[in-house]
C-alpha cells in the first residue's frame, strides 16, 4: 500500500521542555519524523515550546511555531494553518494528551483534521486503566487484579501491597508502592490529586517479578514486527525509566520469549495501534509462569529511543512512514540498504542502559527508587560481552560509583557481575592486560587494580575495532557508519574525505545543568562541518539525543565520553581536530589530557579555558582591562573564610572550590552563618543586581555580540534556573556598546575562538564581570531562535580560523520579536525544586514570543503552565514568516 | 581457574579464527555456517537439519539460562561444532557432556563476514593446529552434490537417509499425517500432535506405495539436512505421491517438492539461517517474520506455484497448487516468531476434509 495522496500537511506536535520521564528522545524521534516527511513531500508545520531542540530549527519544517504546548495554542496553529492532519505519536504523553483534547473539544472535526499513526479510541483504551485491562483480558492475556478508583471511598479494602498508578500522567508521576492499607489510602489520595481525570489503579503488587519491555511496530495491513525486546536488571517495582536494563532480553528462553511476542502484537491488537511504533510491558514470574500485560505506549516512547539506537533501527523514522500509509514490506531497511524494514532486528552485541540521578541536586529528598521516575539522563554501553556493555554504561553515566548492586537480581546477571569482580581478581594476578580488554575491562579499572596510569595500560594494548551497528549481526553489509569499539577485529569502514575529519565530543547523559542545549549544539556543529566539505564524526553516549542519531554525522562512535574511548576514536579517525567545547563540561574536562596526548583541539581553546577557568588568573585578567569584578577570595578553613568575608562585606556566595555547576553553593548573610566544610571561594553576592547573559562570537581578535539576555530574577538565581528576556528592557543602547567593547576587550585577551559566554551583572549602572565561559553556553539554541542567526555554525567557521569580518554579520544581531524563556522544575517528584536559589535545579526550559517583553514573559509563563492562559486564541507568526522564508 | 584451552576454527580457504574449547576435546569439521537468532541454542544444535555442520551463534552470549533437555528437536545434538563468543559454563558443560567440540572467545563477527563474502566452505575446530584443522577441513565431503560427484572420493550418502528415522513411530492420535522423515524437527510433529492429528513418522526410505499403504489423510514432507538434489529416490516418491494425496513440505520437504514439480534447486551462497528473516504471502502486503535454517533454495522466483517470497533477497519461500503446500522457513519456529504457525492449521483442516484414503 503506497503512502497516501490525499494527504499534503501534516502538523507534529513536539513535547514541550526536557522534563523527568519526558526528554530530548522525543527530539530525535520529531526531527526524524519531520525529515522523512519533508522527503515524501509533505508541508510538515511544527510545534514546540522547547528552544533547544533540533525539530524547531527553522530548516526541519516548512512552518515551526514556538507556542505553548496547550490545546488553545495547537488549536490556534490548527485553524491558521489548516492541516490536513497531525501526527501526535513522536510528541511524548505530551502530544498524545493534546491530540485527546482538541478531539474532545471538536477541533479535530471543526477544521477537518485527521490523526494519524493513532486515533482517539486506540488512546483511550490505551491510556484509561479501566479500558485498557477490559481489551486486554479480552484478548486473552492477564493483568494483575486490581481496582479502579476515582475517589477514596471506591478503594476497596484488602489490596496492599499495591501499585498505585494515576490515569494521564508522565513516567508514572504521582504514583508508587504501597505496602500497608494506611500507606494506600496515602498514595491514593495523592494520586488522585496528580491525575488529570481524577483516577488512579490500584494493582496487585508484582514487586521482585522479572520485568520485560518490547518495542512493536505495526502497519495498515496488520503487520506487526518486535525491534527489540529489552529486560529490565531491576525487577518490578523500579520505574523501567529508572532501572538498568539491557537489550535484548537475556534470560528468557525461545518459547518463553515467543511467548510475550505473541502477547505484546495481541495487545497491539486489540487496543488498536494504527500505525507505527508502541511499547508493551511485562511482568514475569519464570517460577509460576505467570505473565502480566503491565502497560503499553500507543506511540514512540523514551524505550523506543533505546531501541533504536541499540539496534540502528529507525524507529521514529518509520513509525512516520507508516502514519502516512506505507506498508512495512514497502519499505527498506536503511542499515543495510537491500534488505527489508519488515524485519526483525538481529543483534551481535549486548546494549546495556544505565540510568544517570541528580540525587545531589536535592538532598533533602531519599535517594529511594519505586514506581515515579526519578532518572534524568541515561548512558547506553555496546559491547561483545554483557560485562562490556556494563562497563561502558556505568563509565558512561559519569558520576562515578561501582557496580551496581540491585536487589533481587536474576541469577544470570549475578553471574555476569561476578564475572567482573573475578576478571579483576585474574587480572591481578596475571597482569595480562589484552585478555581483560578482551573481557571488557576500561582502562580506568585495569590501572586501578594494576596501580598503574591509564597511559600504562594504553601503551601496553592494542587498539580496539570499530564494529558497526547493523541491525542484522553481519548478515548484510551496513551501509550507515553507526559503529562502537570493541577488541575484536573491525568491519571495513569507507574511505575518508580529502579534506579531513573533525571528531566532536557529546556531552554523555542529560543531567541537571547539562543537557539538550548541548546536543543542540554539537548537531548543529557536525551539519555544519560536513557542509563545509569536512567529515564530521561523533563520540556520545546518550542513546535519547539526535546526535546519536547515525543520519547525523558520517560516522556515529555509541562509547563513553572518556579518555580512553575519545582517544581510541582519534587513533582511528585521524581527527583535524577535535570539537571540546560544545558539549558542556563533560567533553571539556577532557581538553588538557587530550591536549597532552598530542590530540589537536579545533579552534586551540585551552589557553582560554585556562584563563577563565581559574579564578586568580581570571581575576588578573579583568584586573588588566580594568573590567569590574565581585570581590573574592579563597578559604581552606572557616577562619578564612571569615577574614576574606570580612573584607568582601555581607552578604558572601560561598561555595566548594573545584565543584561545578552551583553545587552546594550558598548565599551566606552574617558570620555566624558562614561554614566551610572543604576548600571554598568566597565571592561578593550582588544583591539587587539585574543578571545579563550574554553570548558572543569571536574569532581571537575581535568580538561579535550574538544576543543580550536578562534575567527577570534579581542576581542569586541560577543563570539556568533564571527566566529571561530578549530584547532585555535595561539594556540601554549605550550599555548595550559597552557590553560589546568589553565583549571585545574580553575575547582578545582571552584569544577566544567562537562561542563565549559572559555573565554579568548591573548593578547601579555599574557593570560587573561575573565569569566568562569560552565555550557553547545552556543559552546558545535559544539566542539562535530568538536572532534567527545560525550561532553554531559561525562557531564552527571561526574554529576552523574563519575571522568575523569573513562571515558577513550584520552590525549587529536584532532579535526577530521580543522572546522569554522560563525555566522548568522537577517540583512534581522533588517538592521544593522549583525554589529558584543559586544551585541549578530545572530540567529544561520553554520559549515563547510576544510584541511586547512583557506579553512574551507572560505567554512563557503559560508555556511553563505557571500562569493563566495569556492570550489566548491567537499564535504569533512561524519562524519562517520572522526570517521571511514562509507563506 | 579456569584450564586455558586455546583451540582454533580453519576454514578451508586457510583462514583461521583463534579462541578456547570449551566443549569436548579433540577435533570436528564440516560444513561452516551462522545462525543470526538470538536465542534457542538447545533447538538449534539439537536440529537434524544442521547435521554435518559447524554452527556458528552470531549472538554472542549462548547459554544464558542453562539447559532444558525439553527444548531439544530430536534426542542428540547434530552439530559437528559449535562456535561462540561467550559460552555459559552450564550449555558447555552439556555439550562436552555430548561429545561436541565448542569453542568460545571466537570473533565470530569476523567469521560470519568472512563467511557472508566468501561463502560456505568447510572447516574443523579444535585443540589443534592450523595445518592439521586444514587437512581436516579439506578432508570433509561437501554438502552439495554436484561438488560431491566431482570428488568421487569424498562420496557420501544423502545425510537426509542418515537423519531421518529407521523405523517408523507415531505421535499423537487423530486423522493420520504421513510424516516423511529425513530429519524432522520434533516440534513438526509436536504440532501436528496438538492439533488432534496423529502424525505417523516414516522412514525416509517410504515409497509412494509404502506411505499410502498407512492410508494418511495428508503428507507432509519435512525437514533435514544436505542437499535435496541428492535425495533422487525421495524426489521420485514425492513425485508419486502428487495428485494422489494433498502434500505438504517444510523446508527440506518443501525442496523436494519443488524437484518433483520439475523446478531447479540451488545452493545459496551463505544461507538463511535465524530468526528474522522477512517473508511476503505472494500478491500482499501480508508479511511473516519466519524461522530460517537452509542452505539449499527452489529456483523458481516466477513461476506460478510460487507462494511465498523472501523480502531481502527475493527467494522462493513457498509453493502452493492443486492438492500440495510447502514452505522453506519453519512455521513450527523453535526457535524463533510464531508468525507462521497457522500453516498448522492448515494441515488439520486438510486432514478433517480429506478423503480417508486416497486409493491409487
Amino acid at each position: 500500500m503506497p503512502k497516501r495522496t490525499d494527504l499534503r500537511s501534516i502538523l507534529i506536535v513536539g513535547s514541550g521542555p526536557i522534563r523527568i520521564g519526558q526528554a530530548c528522545e522525543f527530539d530525535y524521534s520529531g526531527s526524524q519524523a519531520c525529515r522523512v516527511l519533508r522527503a515524501e513531500g509533505y508541508r510538515v508545520v511544527l510545534v514546540n515550546s522547547n528552544p533547544a531542540t533540533i525539530m524547531t530549527d527553522p530548516a526541519w519544517a516548512d512552518a515551526t511555531y514556538i507556542e505553548p504546548l496547550d490545546a488553545d495554542a495547537v488549536a490556534a496553529i490548527v485553524e491558521r494553518e489548516r492541516p490536513d492532519a497531525i501526527l501526535p505519536t513522536l510528541g511524548g504523553q505530551t502530544a498524545l494528551n493534546l491530540a485527546v483534547e482538541l478531539g474532545e473539544a471538536g477541533v479535530l472535526d471543526r477544521f477537518g483534521v485527521e490523526l494519524i499513526g493513532a486515533n482517539l479510541d486506540a488512546i483511550h483504551r490505551a491510556e484509561d486503566r479501566l479500558a485498557f485491562r477490559e481489551a486486554v483480558v479480552e484478548a486473552g492475556l492477564t493483568v494483575p487484579e486490581s481496582a479502579v478508583v476515582s475517589s477514596l471511598a471506591e478503594l476497596p479494602a484488602g489490596l496492599a501491597p499495591a501499585v498505585v498508578r494515576p490515569a494521564f500522567t508522565l513516567g508514572g508521576q504521582g504514583g508508587g508502592l504501597a505496602r500497608t492499607e494506611e500507606e494506600l489510602r496515602e498514595r491514593v489520595a495523592h494520586g488522585l490529586e496528580m491525575s488529570p481525570i481524577d483516577q488512579v489503579l490500584v494493582e496487585r503488587s508484582v514487586e521482585g517479578w522479572q520485568e520485560f519491555e518490547l518495542e512493536v511496530m505495526s502497519d495498515r495491513a496488520g503487520n506487526c514486527v518486535v525491534i527489540c525486546s529489552i529486560e529490565n536488571l531491576d525487577p518490578m517495582g523500579v520505574h523501567t525509566g529508572d532501572s538498568w536494563t539491557v537489550a535484548p532480553q537475556q534470560t528468557l528462553s525461545d518459547p518463553e520469549y515467543q511467548r510475550l511476542r505473541d502477547a505484546a502484537f495481541a495487545c497491539a491488537r486489540t487496543v488498536g495501534v494504527a500505525t507505527g511504533g508502541a511499547n508493551v510491558q511485562f511482568a514475569y514470574d519464570p517460577a509460576s509462569g505467570e505473565l502480566f500485560v503491565i502497560e503499553m505506549n500507543p506511540r514512540v516512547s523514551r524505550s523506543s529511543a533505546l531501541a533504536s539506537k541499540a539496534t540502528g533501527y529507525p524507529i521514529a523514522k518509520l513509525a512516520a512512514l507508516l502514519a502516512v500509509g506505507y506498508t512495512l514490506d514497502e519499505l527498506p531497511n536503511d542499515i543495510t540498504g537491500a534488505s527489508s524494514a519488515a524485519f526483525e532486528p538481529a543483534l551481535d552485541y549486548v546494549a546495556v542502559k544505565a540510568p544517570r540521578f541528580d540525587f545531589a541536586k536535592f538532598p533533602w529528598v531519599e535517594p529511594v527508587l519505586g514506581t515515579e521516575m526519578r532518572a534524568v539522563g541515561e548512558a547506553l554501553g555496546l559491547g561483545r560481552t554483557f560485562p562490556e556493555a556494563l562497563l561502558k554504561a556505568l563509565e558512561g553515566r559519569e558520576d562515578g560509583g561501582d557496580l551496581p548492586e540491585i536487589p533481587g537480581l536474576h541469577p544470570y546477571f549475578a553471574a555476569e557481575l561476578e564475572s567482573i569482580r573475578e576478571a579483576e581478581r585474574r587480572l591481578a594476578v596475571d597482569g595480562d592486560v589484552t585478555a581483560a580488554k578482551r573481557f571488557g575491562l576500561p582502562d580506568a579499572r585495569i590501572a586501578r587494580v594494576l596501580g598503574v596510569s591509564e597511559r600504562e595500560v594504553r601503551s601496553c594494548r592494542a587498539l580496539p575495532g570499530r564494529l558497526a551497528v547493523d541491525s542484522c549481526a553481519a548478515e548484510f553489509e551496513a551501509r550507515t557508519p553507526y559503529y562502537y569499539l570493541s577488541y575484536e577485529e573491525g568491519d571495513p569502514v569507507a574511505g575518508s574525505s580529502a579534506t579531513g575529519t573533525i571528531l566532536i565530543l557529546g556531552s554523555g547523559p542529560n543531567r541537571i545543568g547539562q543537557g539538550i542545549e548541548f546536543d543542540y549544539c554539537c548537531v548543529h556543529a557536525a551539519q555544519a562541518f560536513r557542509r563545509l566539505g569536512y567529515e564530521a564524526v561523533l563520540l556520545n553516549s546518550n542513546p535519547e539525543t539526535v546526535s546519536t542519531d547515525y543520519d547525523t554525522s558520517d560516522r556515529l562512535y555509541l562509547e563513553p565520553i572518556t579518555l580512553e574511548r575519545a582517544l581510541d576514536v582519534c587513533a582511528l579517525e585521524q581527527p583535524l581536530g577535535v570539537v571540546v567545547t560544545l558539549g558542556g563540561q563533560t567533553p571539556l574536562s577532557l581538553a588538557h589530557a587530550l591536549a597532552g596526548e598530542g590530540v589537536p583541539l579545533l579552534g586551540d581553546p585551552l589557553p582560554a579555558i585556562d584563563q577563565a577557568e581559574d579564578r586568580g588568573k581570571f581575576g588578573l585578567v579583568l584586573e588588566e582591562l580594568a573590567l569590574r569584578a565581585p570581590r573574592w577570595g579563597v578559604a581552606d578553613t572557616r577562619e578564612e573564610a571569615l577574614v576574606v568575608a570580612g573584607r568582601i562585606g555581607y552578604p558572601v556566595l560561598v561555595r566548594p572550590h573545584y565543584v561545578l555547576g552551583g553545587l552546594r553553593m550558598r548565599v551566606v548573610r552574617s558570620p555566624e552563618e558562614l561554614e566551610i566544610h572543604e576548600p571554598a571561594l568566597v565571592d561578593e553576592f550582588l544583591e539587587h543586581a539585574i543578571e545579563l547573559d550574554v553570548d558572543i562570537l569571536c574569532d581571537g581578535e575581535d568580538a561579535w555580540v550574538a544576543g543580550i539576555l536578562e534575567h527577570v530574577e534579581p542576581a542569586g538565581v541560577h543563570s539556568g534556573d533564571s527566566a529571561c528576556v530578549i530584547p532585555g528592557p535595561s539594556v540601554t543602547p549605550a550599555l548595550e556598546a559597552e557590553i560589546g567593547e568589553l565583549a571585545r576587550q574580553l575575547s582578545r585577551r582571552l584569544s577566544a575562538r567562537g562561542l563565549l559566554n559572559l555573565q554579568l551583572a548591573l548593578r547601579e549602572d555599574e557593570l560587573y564581570v561575573i565569569e566568562a565561559n569560552p565555550r557553547a553556553s545552556r543559552t546558545v539554541p535559544f539566542v539562535a531562535k530568538a536572532t534567527g542567526m545560525p550561532l553554531v555554525d559561525l562557531a564552527c567557521r571561526l574554529m576552523l580560523g574563519a575571522s568575523l569580518s569573513s562571515l558577513g554579520l550584520p552590525a549587529k544581531a536584532h532579535p526577530t520579536r521580543a522572546w522569554a524563556k522560563e525555566a522548568i522544575f522537577p517540583d512534581d517528584r522533588f517538592p521544593g525544586a522549583a525554589d529558584r536559589t543559586v544551585q541549578m535545579r530545572s530540567t529544561g526550559e520553554v520559549m515563547a514570543g510576544g510584541d511586547t517583553v512583557t506579553e512574551a514573559y507572560q505567554r512563557a509563563l503559560r508555556a511553563a503552565g505557571r500562569s493563566a492562559a495569556y492570550g489566548r486564541g491567537t499564535v504569533g507568526p512561524s519562524l519562517q514568516e520572522l526570517a521571511g522564508t514562509g507563506r | 581457574m579456569q584450564m586455558d584451552r586455546p583451540a582454533q576454527l580453519v576454514l578451508e580457504d586457510g583462514t583461521a579464527f583463534s579462541g578456547r574449547a570449551a566443549g569436548a576435546p579433540g577435533v570436528s569439521a564440516g560444513e561452516i555456517c551462522f545462525t543470526t537468532a538470538m536465542a534457542g541454542y538447545e533447538e538449534a544444535v539439537t536440529d537434524p537439519s544442521y547435521s554435518a555442520q559447524v554452527l556458528v551463534f552470531s549472538y554472542p552470549l549462548v547459554g544464558n539460562y542453562g539447559v532444558d533437555e525439553s527444548r531439544m528437536e530430536s534426542n542428540r545434538v547434530w552439530t559437528e561444532g559449535v562456535v561462540s563468543r561467550r559460552l555459559r559454563p552450564s550449555f558447555a558443560g552439556w555439550l562436552a557432556g555430548r561429545g561436541v567440540v565448542a569453542l568460545e572467545e571466537v570473533d565470530t563477527r569476523a567469521v560470519v563476514r568472512h563467511v557472508r563474502s566468501q561463502g560456505a566452505m568447510r572447516c574443523a575446530l579444535g585443540e589443534a593446529e592450523p595445518g592439521e584443522l586444514l587437512a581436516r577441513a579439506l578432508a570433509e565431503p561437501h554438502i552439495d552434490y554436484e561438488r560431491a560427484l566431482a570428488e568421487p572420493e569424498l562420496a557420501h550418502p544423502p545425510l537426509g537417509l542418515l537423519a531421518g528415522t529407521s523405523e517408523p513411530y507415531s505421535v499423537g492420535s487423530g486423522p493420520r499425517v504421513a510424516v516423511l522423515d529425513f530429519g524432522c524437527k520434533r516440534s513438526i510433529v509436536g504440532r501436528l500432535a496438538q492439533r488432534g492429528l496423529e502424525a505417523y513418522v516414516c522412514p525416509p526410505t517410504y515409497d509412494a506405495d509404502a506411505v499410502l499403504e498407512l492410508k494418511p489423510r495428508v503428507v507432509l514432507v519435512g525437514n533435514g539436512p544436505g542437499d535435496p538434489a541428492q535425495l533422487t529416490d525421495a524426489i521420485q516418491t514425492v513425485r508419486d505421491l502428487l495428485g494422489r494425496v494433498e502434500l505438504f513440505g517444510v523446508c527440506l520437504g518443501h525442496q523436494l517438492l519443488g524437484l518433483a514439480l520439475g523446478l531447479g534447486t540451488y545452493k545459496l551462497p551463505f544461507g538463511h539461517r535465524g530468526a528474522n528473516h522477512p517473508v511476503r504471502v505472494r500478491d500482499t502486503s501480508r508479511v511473516l517474520v519466519t524461522v530460517q535454517n537452509h542452505g539449499f533454495a527452489v529456483d523458481a522466483s516466477d513461476a506460478p506455484e510460487v507462494s511465498h517470497l523472501s523480502l531481502n533477497d527475493g527467494t522462493v519461500e513457498g509453493l502452493a497448487g492443486d492438492g500440495f503446500a510447502s514452505l522453506q522457513f519453519h512455521p513450527e519456529a523453535a526457535p524463533g516468531p510464531l508468525d507462521a504457525i497457522p500453516f498448522f492449521d492448515r494441515i488439520a483442516d486438510a486432514c478433517r476434509s480429506a478423503p480417508t484414503f486416497a486409493a491409487s
